[in-house]
């Protein structure tokens, strides 16, 4: 049992080296002073002052903090209402409308983003911000509702019957009774929402406007055209925001279950 | 309080925005399958089943949906393969703060941009790189790998992008068996071998599906990691899709294969459903 105990947590070590070298080979060469990104590594920060310049990254930076932060607004409120009505009422069609929340997570990225730029051209919809935004919102609907759902599960309905014989109205209930309660599964939602969009490379890549890129759209033509460690510079930033993000989720939402 | 209008109002927002960015996308995207050419301007259009005809006609366009369907069986294999030990002994041979530390560990690369992890691995297996270096650092004169713009690499960065899904729903699905199931197995003398392959693998089936479908319909789409990590080499369905949208503006043809991709996966979820009907 004991030797089982070992090899199960060497292997568990292997899979997370496995997980983290890519990141970390990411970060170290960000340090490098090589622009050809020749080993050994030769300390360095001149790729980090370097981005201070770069004004089409800061654009695309900007352009995806503002893309994420409108549809993780838009996506938590609408999806929150759904997982409210899924929960506290029982109607026709409800196991149909279940089910379609998930197509934009079960449907490959490509075929959906493909499917929204011969839309959204079709009908002038066209593409940059507001487009993108109308596809970051669908994607992260679904992630939405199931989260705030999995926080409704151990929800006391007696609360609400409570508010309402006391006199609260339907809505009254909503705003100072369950939303309350429901916060931190709102907020890990919207951190999630939030991290969705960010990382969203797919269908922002179809999406983009010759003057309106995302950060991940600027790597991806970057990588093609031929990279600098300016790139390893600002994902490794990525890299850190995400990370904080994911560490805020857990603070609201316990990974793992159970312990 | 009329039920009906509440209900209409908190889910009416969500069902349209849904409408107008999938179900009406996917429609046109139908429709224009089925056209001999984009509607722009003054251009003829007519209706045709040229588009679906080509698919079954050119072999050169079934054997790369072919070999996108095997890429996408063997990245799910090799994950489940790594990831299904990984869940078992996160689930069930460590407690406490570790469990919940390792987890997070497990699921912050995944939190990270795709398209960055697919760029480090473009650092670490391109010739001169990080690979290449510290084994000839190790093993002076071994030369070259020569493993960049190969099929490996390519399969390597899916499976490292992919990996954490499986690790993700195989460990939710083997947290949930009751210990004193295992116990009790245990003290009526099953060998370890067969709680694992009687006991845990059954039970944790809805997690193994899961995971399954969750790498493997997203990975039959990848256009980023075969052309980054694959280059000549990585010609795959996605990356023709991708082209006829983006370099070649055949949109036709691009939706017809994004259909008959679908209309695949579709065939492969049914051929599935018994065993997932049997798990409820």
């Amino acid at each position: 049992m004991i030797f089982l105990k070992w090899i199960s947590r060497i292997y568990l070590i292997c899979i997370l080296l496995f997980l983290y070298v890519p990141i970390l080979v990411m970060i170290a060469l960000s340090f490098n002073e090589s622009q050809l990104y020749r080993i050994p590594i030769e300390w360095s920060t001149r790729w980090y002052e370097a981005l201070a310049s770069n004004s089409k990254l800061h654009s695309a930076t900007l352009n995806s903090l503002t893309v994420a932060l409108l549809s993780t607004c838009l996506s938590t409120l609408m999806g929150t209402a759904v997982a409210l009505a899924f929960f506290r009422h029982d109607f026709r069609a409800k196991r149909l409308l279940q089910v379609m929340i998930f197509p934009p997570i079960t449907i490959p990225w490509l075929i959906i983003g493909t499917a929204m730029l011969v839309f959204f051209f079709w009908v002038g919809i066209g593409r940059g911000l507001h487009a993108m935004i109308l596809g970051h919102v669908a994607l992260s609907l679904p992630y939405v509702v199931i989260v705030v759902s999995a926080r409704l599960k151990s929800f006391d309905s007696a609360l609400e019957d409570a508010a309402k014989s006391l006199g609260a109205s339907y809505w009254q209930t909503t705003f100072w009774v369950t939303v309350p309660w429901l916060m931190p599964g709102i907020i890990a939602a919207a951190l999630f929402a939030f991290a969705v969009s960010l990382d969203q490379f797919v269908i922002s890549y179809f999406l983009a406007a010759p003057g309106f890129t995302t950060l991940p759209v600027e790597i991806y033509t970057a990588i093609r055209k031929g990279f600098t460690p300016e790139i390893n510079a600002i994902s490794t930033l990525v890299i850190f925001l995400s990370m904080l993000l994911l560490l805020g989720v857990s603070r609201f939402y316990r990974f793992g279950g159970r312990n | 309080m009329n039920q009906r209008a509440a209900i209409l109002s908190l889910i009416t927002p969500a069902y349209l925005w849904l409408a107008l960015t999938i179900l009406l996308p996917l429609s046109a995207m139908l429709y224009y399958s089925f056209l001999s050419d984009v509607p722009i301007g003054n251009r003829e259009v007519s209706w045709t089943t040229e588009n679906y005809r080509t698919f079954f006609e050119k072999a050169f366009y079934s054997e790369l949906m072919l070999r996108s369907f095997k890429l996408g069986a063997e990245v799910t294999s090799i994950c489940l393969l790594l990831g299904f030990p990984c869940a078992l002994a996160l689930a069930k041979s460590i407690r406490g703060r570790t469990k919940e530390a390792l987890f997070l560990l497990i699921i912050l690369p995944f939190w990270s941009n795709a398209l960055v992890r697919i760029f480090s691995w473009t650092m670490v297996l391109r010739g001169n790189g990080i690979l290449e270096y510290s084994i000839n650092w190790l093993l002076p004169g071994t030369g070259p790998l020569d493993l960049m713009f190969t099929y490996p690499a390519i399969l390597l960065g899916l499976v490292h992008s992919y990996l954490p899904y499986m690790i993700l729903t195989c460990y939710i699905s083997i947290d949930a068996i009751d210990n004193q199931l295992l116990e009790a197995a245990r003290s009526l003398g099953a060998g370890k071998l067969t709680i694992l392959f009687r006991l845990i693998v059954p039970l944790a089936l809805p997690g193994i599906v899961a995971g399954s479908f969750l790498i493997f319909i997203p990975v039959i789409g990848s256009f980023m990691e075969p052309r980054l990590l694959g280059g000549r080499n990585g010609t795959f369905i996605g990356t023709i899709i991708e082209d006829q949208f983006t370099a070649v503006f055949n949109w036709p043809l691009g939706a017809a294969l994004s259909f008959i991709m679908m209309g695949l996966v579709l065939l492969i979820l049914f051929g599935f459903s018994p065993l997932v009907r049997r798990l409820k």
